[in-house]
């Protein structure tokens, strides 16, 4: 049984797939995309015949007054705690704080107890996320058992289960030849390796960004060549294995020009920035608050505009929320003994549309890093407002100032960054293959 | 006349104004003085009060220069020391708070391997709050009575050149010197070999020198800190040896600095690997002095948060 049809009229279509940019309207049919065009029927029920499309009696007809209509969000990085810390968040949780948040379909992170490293696990994954979930759940699956950085998964097996792409999370492969392996056999399947780059021994015991202000706070630093030098590495074994390579998280200028260089020789290596590191720097972190703990740790304000300008020309193809759930016991310590991570499900959106407002980056570049291109790098169908396409969308008030408030936090965790900061630009409504999962008026 | 230190806690140099600290240094000038005398009278400052040293850290001299200070005002002094696992220390940290909360002291000395720990557990506790040490990050009573020596001696700060040696990079007292120093407008250098100087020591208000005759070069004050041992094992400096021949403190060194230049050590002293033997007992260290100027010091900071209880019930 499929919910009315609906019909979204007077929105302002945001299409990064086909690079439009026009006020319009949109036809949802059987949970995916009908029709779609920049005719405007008036208003209100009479509309009988739109572009040749008959709109059925019974359609829900929805005035957008010009609020932006768009793909909904994908979002390569997130950890969800299921199984194995459910106290800190569960599918469900997650999946509610995401459409909330105007995210539609969440990759999820194979760190989990157990790892997600096997056929069985996927296949659990897939089945928990269809009775719990009210967004699409994609399971990205581990590169190595347990993720121990030694013997390689079933890529094969775990891509027929449903698995999306291979990622060892929060790790860093350390041996070369092992991350060489990976790469070659992932091709096999056409396969995409994502990759966390941190030197271990270079990061040593450092908890965030070296330079003056660690020095001042008597913390120990990972510079920034921690991640460089990973990210070098990988680049030239993916130019020498030929295969699909994505670099999760770039933090800084150094990783942007390697990427920047790389990109003219190849379209087979992608990156993605966390949206931490796109609107925070390292002074956020003020008097040793963990919230603003992450890796890799938030960088200088130059590194932040840097990459703010990689986004904005494409470089950095995906921005990520990198939502990290922890919970209050791996928080409340001294700074070098808290976790790593921050929430960022429900402010992605948000938070990202700061970028726009500033005018860094154009509101068509930033839908497409947020939806269109994690779509394609995941091989999805979403993503775009295309005839037939999954009507997998967000409704947003692109001006709408709120606050977001601790009491609010749907999140089982509530290690935000952002607790009561001012955001311009409210998602109103999440639809997931038509059904709406989230509404705010 | 109404003390204008308003402050809660004492978690760092960095929050201090140039007056705060002025104000610390008079009054600890005066007990000093006060100190000194055969026959003096226990304050009672402190009486009734609770002060607890909690030291997840092994200290002798700190810790005991705290009991003292606290002993002299009167107070009721209680040691803690926490032998913390190297894996649950957080924990510890925070069910130590609660613990504590409950006990109600009215003063609390805090020393803990982790930088911020002690401003974790200001935020988590109502009592008032002394960082004794808080990882590599600041040990504020320490600058402070190195440079209530120093003024003793040269009578005033600014203006001097100070020489701080040694493992800068994991030292907290350099950390807290180089904030103190430069508020007192005195011209501060670091000397260490490079594996030891904090990324960015530049932007702390510093001359920074690897080589340490160019550093001596005239100065005023030479302040040493201690190598710890542990930096030995890994590759921050390859040998005792090498490091004495081109990081220890000698006559021949020592020479390089103004005829009455002065020597200052945190302790304890690692005799022949950061400083020779004759120079630590020699005329030119004040090294006893300082320990002298920290229970001066110490009294000076618990009286000036203590005066503000009063005003503090009344706020609960």
């Amino acid at each position: 049984m499929h919910d009315r049809p609906l019909f979204f009229t007077n929105a302002r279509l945001i299409d990064p797939s086909r690079h439009m940019d026009t006020l319009g309207s949109l036809l949802i049919e059987n949970g995916s995309i009908k029709a779609s065009s920049n005719a405007l029927p008036p208003l209100p029920e009479n509309a009988k015949n739109w572009e040749n499309s008959e709109i059925p009696e019974n359609s829900e007809i929805v005035d957008c007054k010009g609020m932006v209509l768009s793909p909904g969000i994908v979002d390569m990085r997130v950890f969800i705690g299921e199984p194995g810390a459910e106290h800190r968040e569960t599918l469900a949780s997650a999946s509610q704080a995401a459409a909330a948040g105007g995210v539609t379909t969440i990759a999820c992170m194979p760190d989990t107890e157990p790892v997600i490293d096997d056929v069985a696990l996927v296949d659990f994954l897939l089945r928990r996320a269809r009775d719990t979930a009210v967004v699409n759940i994609c399971p990205t699956a581990a590169i190595t058992r347990g993720l121990n950085g030694e013997k390689m998964t079933e890529f094969g097996l775990m891509l027929e289960a449903g698995a999306v792409s291979f990622t060892d999370g929060r790790r860093s492969i350390t041996n070369t030849q092992i991350m060489r392996q990976a790469l070659i056999y992932a091709r096999n399947f056409g396969a995409l390796i994502q990759h966390h780059c941190e030197d271990h021994y270079l990061a040593h015991k450092g908890t965030m960004n070296e330079g003056e202000i660690a020095t001042r706070l008597g913390l120990s630093g990972i510079p920034r060549e921690a991640e460089s030098i990973i990210l070098a590495r990988d680049t030239n074994l993916a130019l020498l294995t030929g295969s699909r390579y994505h670099a999760a998280q770039i933090s800084h200028a150094l990783s942007l020009e390697l990427i920047r260089r790389t990109k003219k020789e190849t379209d087979m290596i992608t990156c993605g920035v966390s949206i931490n590191h796109l609107t925070l720097n390292e002074l956020d972190i003020g008097p040793y608050r963990t919230f603003f703990k992450i890796s890799p740790p938030l960088r200088t304000e130059e590194d932040r505009c840097s990459v703010v300008a990689g986004v904005a020309d494409g470089t950095i193809d995906v921005i990520v929320s990198s939502h990290d759930p922890q919970h209050v016991e791996t928080k409340r310590l001294p700074f070098s003994e808290a976790a790593n991570g921050t929430i960022g499900l429900e402010t992605l959106l948000a938070a990202a549309l700061r970028l726009v407002h500033n005018g860094d980056v154009s509101l068509l570049r930033i839908m497409h890093a947020l939806s269109t291109r994690p779509a394609e790098l995941l091989g999805l169908r979403c993503g775009t407002l295309q005839v037939g396409a999954p009507a997998d969308l967000i409704l947003f008030d692109l001006y709408e100032p709120w606050i977001f408030r601790k009491t609010e936090i749907i999140s089982h965790s509530k290690n935000t960054p952002h607790e009561n900061k001012q955001f311009q630009g409210r998602v109103k409504r999440t639809l997931v293959a038509g059904k709406t999962v989230y509404a705010h008026f | 006349m109404k003390s204008v230190f308003s402050h809660r806690h004492l978690l760092g140099i960095d929050a201090l104004s140039s007056s705060d600290i002025n104000i610390i240094l008079d009054l600890a000038g005066k007990i000093a003085e006060a100190n000194s005398e055969k026959k003096r009278n226990k304050k009672k400052i402190l009486q009734g009060q609770t002060q607890i040293n909690l030291f997840f850290e092994p200290s002798t001299r700190t810790q005991a220069s705290f009991e003292l200070a606290g002993k002299r005002l009167g107070a009721d002094v209680m040691n803690m020391s926490v032998v913390t696992s190297s894996i649950k220390k957080g924990e510890t940290l925070l069910d130590t708070a609660v613990t504590l909360n409950a006990m109600r002291p009215e003063l609390l000395i805090v020393r803990h391997p982790e930088a911020g720990s002690v401003h974790l557990l200001a935020q988590r506790i109502d009592c008032r709050v002394i960082n004794a040490g808080d990882g590599s990050h600041e040990h504020p009573t320490q600058a402070l009575l190195d440079a209530l020596t120093i003024r003793r001696h040269k009578g005033c700060i600014a203006g001097l050149t100070v020489t701080i040696c040694g493992d800068i990079m994991h030292s907290r007292v350099a950390r807290s010197n180089i904030l103190l120093l430069n508020k007192l407008n005195a011209n501060v250098r670091v000397v260490a070999p490079a594996t030891l100087l904090p990324p960015g020591a530049e932007r702390l208000g510093v001359e920074v020198y690897t080589n340490m005759c160019a550093g001596l070069k005239g100065a005023d004050i030479i302040m040493i800190t201690r190598l710890q041992h542990e930096r030995m094992k890994t590759s921050f400096v390859s040998s005792q040896r090498e490091y004495f021949h081109y990081y220890g403190l000698d006559r021949e060194k020592l020479e390089l600095a103004k005829p009455d230049a002065l020597v200052l050590h945190p302790g304890p002293i690692n005799r022949g690997i950061e400083i020779d033997s004759d120079i630590a007992d020699g005329p030119q260290s004040v090294i006893g002095e300082q320990v002298e100027m920290g229970v001066a010091v110490r009294m000076a900071v618990l009286e000036l948060l203590a005066a503000n209880f009063p005003e503090e019930t009344q706020d609960a």
